[in-house]
């Protein structure tokens, strides 16, 4: 059912919210880009279509710690230092980094389970934004993603106005029920509109036509041998933006920390461009900035597709063709790499 | 200016000055050029680009390619340039190996200060008399050009070239440019102030090393952060002070070497000036040392590789770190 919270009732709207649990929203920063942040009186929502950091850290953060060890003579104890995961709600989650969950969910919830990404998965609900003003940069309809029906737990519409709001998920019922009070019915007429827009925007993207087609892991060898590698990665600078800014790069690091008083096992957010990468007591597998490249698409388009009935591991945010520092991205590595 | 460049590679490759050429490639919008190596007239023909949206600083690429056999035709800005003397003078690049061809510089735009203006889904820029005319899947926009122009191009402190084998266009001169004016801002908080806006800098680092990797001065064949023998080798903070750390100990490596290209604030995904590490160091060294820039020549001795009787003593640390 849809119900609607207009624009004058929207700082009542989070502070509701975040009055029973901690509400993330995306704001503006002084440099002008985009971020989420917990929400406090006052904040205001952003107008961004994406942050630059993606939604994933909420479910799998940059860097977390596992377990603490002490050595006392030969005993060694072992603790789960985890810390306590309480209820949380991210607000206006665009369709693009909802699908990213669906599959960081693919990766952390098969068995065996990742308990800490599963914690957060349970404690969160997620409250997507469908998108008026979609960028060239966006080609999330590539993946079967429709931007205008994000889903989550609740999708907020917005109508220019305020947002219909529509509850996925016992979760969303949830949350609507809590600020039922703050809703009102609402004409539907102008989010219809918006809508329609929306949609004869999408079809004119630039990148409307990108396709998929060619990839897949039927291809794997053909695809890993192609000699446009060399060419595609010539240029990357081996950094890590891409990566990071991703909201489906899912590799980490276990590390140990030594703390002067114990050790603490933590991992981090690991990038398959760092020339540590996968580094094992043999050596590197991948020893070229090239292969590190290659590993990078050959992961999205071929091997997570293969291991996944075919669903591809990007979901079309364009945040890389907007970061990285050389303007290498996967829609010219798809480009390249299409059998026409 | 790029049909004359595209001409003149052609011509350089067909009488067998050189074997490829360093240059742009077009992308998929008009504004993600990427730095290619070209090696067919066909390919130059078709893709090769440089326009107000080419910023990239190609010097650093010569390093990997003078290792290579052959000679490469490298098209450099004149900011560029500086960078390539820097890395000749450090025998990171083989002179012999390039033939350099200097060509205007900026000022190039910065396609994240016109997003930052609201406008999206931008299908193509140009400009007119100094107004940006931008068309977007919303229609059309406008803007000031100098709104739009790069940090780096908006306080551009030379459009000499230092170095060259042919130019195409004609060589400027060193500019009397503003760019300490933000430095001397920040030298003008207290320390307090100033420890404020780098620690809410400096925290939205994402240790993504874009910086390190894009920066001319930054050359080592293994990093101190990539070596896991280092003890300091890490992907991830294990303080909340350590991002701080990386970005203050880089600028210490680059001092003295650092010629103020601006890419490692170009490349910055979360915009972080970056840039205003290095200027103050650039700075200090002019201040305490005498006024020196990197890359200027191939052949001065960098004040910190020096030693003078005149130089300042050590304690003119503490002298000008007292409020």
């Amino acid at each position: 059912m849809f119900r609607k919270i207009t624009s004058e009732k929207l700082d009542q709207f989070f502070q509701s919210i975040s009055a029973k649990q901690s509400l993330y929203i995306p704001v503006d920063r002084e440099d002008g880009a985009a971020e989420f942040r917990k929400y406090t009186n006052g904040m205001k929502l952003s107008n961004a279509l994406n942050t630059v950091r993606s939604a994933k850290d909420f479910f799998f953060p940059q860097t977390e710690n596992l377990a603490a060890f002490k050595m006392e003579g030969k005993k060694i104890e072992v603790k789960d230092i985890r810390e306590e995961c309480e209820d949380f709600v991210i607000f206006g989650v665009r369709g693009c980094d909802a699908r990213s969950f669906d599959i960081l969910d693919k990766v952390y919830l098969v068995d065996p389970v990742d308990s800490f990404y599963k914690n957060r998965r349970e404690h969160g609900t997620v409250v997507t934004m469908a998108c008026t003003h979609p960028s060239e940069t966006c080609f999330c309809t590539a993946f079967g993603i429709d931007p205008t029906m994000p889903g989550g737990d609740v999708t907020a519409f917005p109508d220019g106005d305020g947002f219909f709001l529509m509850a996925n998920t016992e979760k969303g019922e949830k949350l609507i029920a809590d600020i039922n009070d703050l809703l009102e019915d609402g004409d539907t007429e102008k989010l219809n509109a918006v809508q329609e827009n929306t949609r004869n925007v999408l079809k004119k993207l630039p990148l409307a036509d990108l396709s998929t087609e060619s990839f897949g892991g039927e291809r794997l060898n053909e695809l890993f041998n192609s000699d446009k590698w060399a060419g595609l990665s010539e240029s990357c600078l081996g950094c890590g933006t891409c990566t990071f800014v991703c909201p489906t790069c899912q590799c980490y690091d276990i590390k140990d920390f030594n703390t002067g008083d114990g050790i603490v096992r933590f991992r981090c957010w690991d990038s398959c461009m760092y020339s540590d990468f996968t580094k094992m007591a043999h050596g590197n597998p991948r020893v070229s900035q090239l292969e590190r490249f290659r590993q990078r698409f050959m992961h999205k388009l071929v091997y997570f597709p293969a291991n996944n009935n075919g669903e591809f591991g990007c979901v079309g945010c364009g945040r890389c063709l907007q970061k990285c520092p050389i303007s290498m991205n996967i829609v010219k590595v798809m480009k390249a790499l299409e059998v026409k | 200016m790029q049909e004359a460049m595209i001409k003149r590679a052609k011509e350089l490759l067909a009488d067998g000055t050189v074997d490829r050429v360093i240059g742009w490639k077009k992308g998929e919008f008009v504004y993600d050029h990427t730095p290619a190596v070209f090696t067919s007239a066909q390919d130059i023909e078709e893709n090769f680009v440089c326009d107000e949206l080419t910023s990239a600083n190609l010097s650093k690429y010569l390093v990997k390619e003078t290792v290579r056999e052959g000679k490469v035709l490298a098209f450099l800005k004149p900011c560029d340039t500086y960078s390539f003397n820097q890395l000749v003078k450090e025998h990171r690049i083989d002179r012999e190996k390039v033939y350099v061809i200097g060509i205007p510089g900026g000022p190039k735009l910065d396609i994240e200060k016109i997003k930052a203006k609201g406008i999206t889904g931008i299908l193509s820029v140009k400009n007119e008399n100094y107004t940006l005319k931008i068309d977007t899947l919303y229609g059309a926009s406008e803007m000031p050009f100098y709104e739009a122009v790069s940090e780096k191009c908006a306080n551009c402190k030379s459009k000499k070239h230092v170095v060259y084998d042919e130019l195409i266009g004609e060589d400027g001169d060193v500019l009397d440019s503003g760019r300490f004016e933000t430095v001397e801002k920040l030298e003008n908080m207290t320390a307090q102030e100033r420890y404020d806006f780098w620690r809410s800098e400096l925290s939205k680092c994402i240790r993504c090393n874009a910086c390190r990797n894009v920066c001319p001065a930054c050359t080592c064949e293994k990093c101190v952060f990539d070596n896991p023998s280092s003890g300091v080798e890490n992907k991830a903070a294990a303080d909340s002070f350590e991002e701080n750390m990386f970005h203050i100990i880089r600028a210490f490596h680059v001092a003295g070497r650092c010629t103020d290209c601006g890419e490692c604030s170009r490349v910055c995904p979360q915009n972080i000036p970056l840039h205003l590490l290095n200027r103050k160091f650039i700075k200090d060294i002019n201040e305490l040392y005498g006024t020196y820039q990197a890359g200027e020549n191939t052949t001065d001795k960098a004040p910190l590789n020096d030693y003078k009787m005149d130089d300042c003593e050590a304690n003119v640390v503490h002298e000008r770190g007292v409020e």
